[in-house]
């Protein structure tokens, strides 16, 4: 997915008017093309998976080829008509991630149903059925993102209502009758037979609410203070903010057992902070903070010593999660058993915190480096949408639901592969689960929002008169 | 704000670049180290999920894998389960593998580099083709009727053709379904194994191969092997002293012969004579001449103080080093610490019927890929040259008139010359002796080297001996092998 190399075609370094139309840099074709193509490779895959398994095609085959098709043109369209400028690339990315992940779900429901069989329990329900439901109703968030919000900036002027929504949705699963635990955590809420994690649209809602506050905000915390030791010291009632994440995220620590949504909230609060004050010593005080906080959570809390232990002997007398998930990574090796050739339904959660397992068991070292490498070209995306964009409000939104996304993956995938502690997050796209999907396209929406601004023709300049001279510079 | 963002987008690619290594790390470099971790249970349900490859004896399947509807896919079963168990050993999913089943596992299991074109050929079709075939030297005549021969005793037999090396028989009782161990029921098995572990009688013990006993008066043919090899000997000059007793150096201590029997009226006695009677007193007085130093190379010329891969691996029969006087003439005549397996007897007894040369042991015929092509075929192997050609040929005469006119007489096959030599090694006056017979034929073109070792018999200790207890079954093993 990573073969368009756009060549130096960057907004507003060429001069509107000469050389490249408009049209061209749009680059929608490219886009539909990678978009055919992702598509075909998620449903070859789901095709292998039957294949292998019972040696012929599945009846479902049409039904999930022609929704995950369907789904996608329909994004593509809404990017044409609603971002025309839009990054190419960043969407096929997610169609293939998303498509891979209904494999994936749908290859370990086969083998909870061969179990159950085997054992005589009845056949669980299938999960990849409602992965692609929550597929769609992601896209149709998606659209009406992209619908809706015609200019980010909009987000800008509702940075308080957002942040208040944010918390509230942070808070919601601590209220009695409404919030639910389950696997320890607090995270979930139940209305209407269903569950959802409104930690997810927290998530994006804070990183607004962040991006808004510090594009204001960003002139009083760069100014220094004392110097001291070669660090700007920052005065303490500029220190006022950063104590409030902290202390925020540790209080999703602590009420909700959410480890991971933790480390994510403060991450990119950290992150953003340094990018809007362009000030170092704030990511210092950003990682003593972090390990401050992680050294109460490690003395205060069973389940994060629990944590570390696994992490530095992942493989106890009895094995573990984390064991299981390293053996299923060693079992795939550089290629893979191949899909349905292994087995992943060994590992607990395989289908939501542990599906890079399954990927790295089944598609081997070569699929789990493919699919790291299909994130880093989102968020890199990202990152360059946000370094191309003019405003400061798009620069942090962008940069933040970036950082967010690589956050997210190097905790979740670093947990699975032992490199860090587990910490239990979905991986963006790939999870089962419709509160991430969903949260997770609409970031992407305005991911796009953010780049078609970016990458956008700046209108033309008035013409200028002959007998001016003056050339005009943009920057 | 693009200096620090520049910043970010780096860290960010360094985090996709800590996260790729470490991936490669996972299921790269600590792969095989996981792969082999005995907690880890993929590989076991890997091996069930495929169908295992068989044993073969000739063309009869005496180890195959059946499809059930339980987890494990492949369930292993066994045809003659008891008569082979020693060589196929079990394969179970909580206690692993023994015997062939465990040496042969990668084969079997169908993950043999040497089946990795087919592992390709898998991956590419997505098909399964199982595993290997392992087709044994076995011949199933031989080893029934080592078998029978052994019925309502303890002990075990090797048959082995001397000019290859390969193992024609091998059998140890009392023995054990393989089946027990097999089974996918987790309760089951634990009782089985339990059972079998707690049994006094040992029946996983191979005895063949991984049990070492007191050779007895089979070791004289190693003691007359090094005083020929001297070349200060001949098999027919009356030139060894043969008293009724002798008196051991050092010690108060005599060395009678059996049943305090004389062997000579002049005390004076051939090699021939002495192997033929079996006389102690005057292999005794030999070794004590030839010395230790003598003794203990000729014995590990036929293999003692060292260990054989048939593919299991051998136990290690004994000669002791170091030892004085009185201990060299115990050791001469096979007792004190000398210890060897019956499989180390067949090797010597087969060195001796093949102009002198061991032969490496080896069960294994040929690897077969599972669309039954052959990827490997056993090569016979020398392991060393025990005796000139010329001693041993003195020896298989010396060792034809034993079964002729001496000892071994219960060996004799009608039209056939058979070379042979008994051993009954008291050890303590407690238990019964062992009894031994080790044999070849036909003499002029062996065909056929035997081992029979009887540890316990339902016989009254004064009626064991080897030409008694162990010579016929001997005879038995080798009629089956030349087809009589």
């Amino acid at each position: 997915m990573t073969a368009t190399v756009e060549t130096g075609r960057t907004g507003g370094m060429s001069p509107s008017g000469t050389g490249a139309g408009p049209q061209e840099r749009r680059r929608r074709t490219t886009e539909l093309i990678l978009i055919v193509l992702a598509v075909a490779i998620a449903m070859a895959a789901y095709a292998m998976v039957h294949i292998a398994r019972d040696g012929a095609l599945p009846a479902s085959l049409p039904r999930y080829a022609g929704g995950l098709l369907l789904l996608a043109l329909v994004a593509h369209v809404a990017i044409r008509r609603f971002a025309p400028y839009a990054d190419p690339v960043i969407l096929p990315a997610v169609v293939l991630l998303n498509g891979l992940g209904l494999v994936l779900i749908h290859r370990l429901d086969l083998g909870a149903a061969d179990n159950a069989i085997a054992r005589g329990n009845p056949i669980p329900s299938p999960d990849a059925p409602l992965q692609l439901t929550w597929t769609a109703v992601g896209v149709a968030l998606f659209v009406l993102v992209l619908l809706v919000i015609r200019d980010h900036r909009l987000l800008q002027r509702l940075t308080f209502i957002i942040g208040t929504i944010g918390i509230l949705f942070l808070l919601l699963p601590l209220l009695p009758g409404l919030g639910q635990e389950i696997n320890g955590s607090r995270l979930w809420i139940q209305a209407a037979g269903l569950t959802f994690q409104p930690g997810e649209i927290a998530k994006l809602a804070l990183i607004i609410f962040f991006a808004g506050y510090l594009v204001v905000h960003r002139d009083a915390l760069a100014l220094a203070g004392k110097r001291f030791a070669g660090l700007d010291l920052p005065r303490a009632r500029d220190l006022g903010p950063i104590l409030l994440a902290w202390v925020a995220s540790l209080g999703v620590l602590v009420f909700q057992r959410d480890l991971g949504s933790s480390l994510l909230f403060f991450g990119v609060f950290v992150v953003l902070l340094y990018v809007a004050t362009e000030r170092a010593s704030w990511l210092l005080y950003g990682f003593v903070l972090f390990f401050g906080g992680a050294y109460f959570a490690y003395t205060q809390f069973g389940h994060v010593q629990n944590r570390v232990e696994l992490w530095l002997n992942p493989f106890p007398a009895d094995p573990e999660q984390i064991s299981e998930s390293l053996y299923g990574l060693a079992a795939g090796g550089i290629l893979g058993t191949g899909l349905t050739e292994g087995y992943p339904e060994r590992v607990p959660f395989a289908s939501t915190d542990f599906i890079v397992a399954t990927l790295g068991e089944e598609l081997g070292l070569t699929g789990l480096m493919a699919v790291l490498v299909l994130y880093a070209v989102i968020v890199e995306r990202g990152l360059r949408t946000a370094l191309l964009v003019r405003d400061g409000f798009g620069k942090l939104l962008a940069t933040g639901l970036s950082v967010a996304l690589a956050l997210q993956l190097f905790v979740v995938v670093g947990g699975v592969t032992d490199l860090i502690p587990l910490t239990g997050l979905t991986t963006p796209f790939l999870s089962y689960g419709g509160s991430s999907l969903i949260a997770n396209w609409i970031l992407v929406a305005l991911l796009l929002r953010v780049s078609h601004a970016a990458r956008r023709p700046a209108p033309p300049v008035a013409p200028a008169g002959p007998e001016e001279m003056t050339q005009v510079v943009r920057l | 704000m693009n200096k620090p963002l520049r910043r970010v987008a780096l860290a960010c690619l360094l985090l996709f670049g800590i996260l790729l290594l470490n991936a490669n790390v996972q299921q790269f470099v600590l792969a095989e180290e996981r792969r082999s971790d005995p907690k880890n249970r993929r590989v076991l349900l890997d091996e069930y999920s495929r169908e295992r490859g068989p044993i073969l004896v000739g063309t009869q399947q005496i180890a195959f894998s059946t499809k059930t509807d339980d987890e494990l896919e492949y369930l292993r079963e066994y045809a003659a389960g008891p008569i082979y168990a020693p060589i196929t050993g079990y394969y179970s999913f909580i206690f692993g593998a023994e015997g062939i089943e465990r040496s042969e596992r990668e084969v079997l299991a169908g993950t043999d580099d040497r089946l990795f074109v087919r592992q390709i050929a898998d991956l590419l079709t997505g098909e399964d083709q199982g595993g290997g075939s392992v087709l044994l030297t076995l011949n199933p005549a031989a080893q029934q009727a080592a078998w029978d021969g052994l019925q309502g005793q303890k002990g075990a037999v090797v048959a082995l053709n001397p000019q290859t090396g390969a193992i024609l028989a091998m059998a140890s009782t009392p023995s054990y379904d393989p089946a027990a161990l097999a089974t996918h029921d987790g309760d089951l098995l634990q009782t089985n194994w339990d059972l079998l572990n707690a049994d006094p009688e040992k029946p996983l013990l191979n005895r063949a191969l991984r049990e070492t006993y007191p050779p007895g008066s089979t070791f004289k043919i190693i003691t007359a092997a090094a005083a020929l090899e001297s070349g200060n000997y001949d098999p027919d000059e009356p030139d060894i002293p043969a008293p009724d007793v002798l008196d051991l150096p050092l010690t108060d201590a005599v060395l009678p012969n059996q049943g305090g029997a004389s062997c000579s009226s002049d005390e004076q006695i051939t090699l021939r004579d002495a192997l033929r009677i079996s006389c102690n007193t005057a292999f005794g007085q030999l070794g004590m001449d030839l010395g230790a130093e003598a003794l203990l190379a000729q014995a590990e010329r036929f293999g003692f103080n060292s260990t054989f891969e048939v593919p299991m691996t051998s136990a290690e029969s004994v000669f002791p080093t170091g030892i004085n006087e009185p201990q060299t003439a115990q050791s001469a005549i096979g007792q004190f610490d000398v210890r060897a397996t019956p499989l180390q007897m067949a090797m010597m007894i087969g060195a001796i019927a093949n102009e002198g040369v061991v032969m490496a042991p080896y069960l294994v015929q040929e690897v077969r890929a599972p669309d039954l092509k052959p990827i490997d075929t056993a090569q016979p192997e020398e392991l060393s040259e025990a005796v000139s050609p010329d001693v041993a040929a003195a020896l298989v005469s010396m060792l034809v008139t034993v079964v002729d006119e001496g000892t071994g007489e219960n060996a004799q096959i009608d039209g056939i010359s058979v070379g042979g030599k008994t051993g009954t090694a008291q050890t303590s006056p407690d238990r019964p002796p062992y009894a031994w017979f080790v044999s070849f034929a036909p003499a002029d073109n062996p065909t056929v080297a035997v081992a029979v070792l009887i540890e316990e018999a339902n016989v009254a200790p004064d009626d064991i001996s080897g030409g008694r207890l162990a010579a016929p079954i001997a005879k038995a093993v080798m009629e089956a092998v030349i087809g009589r």
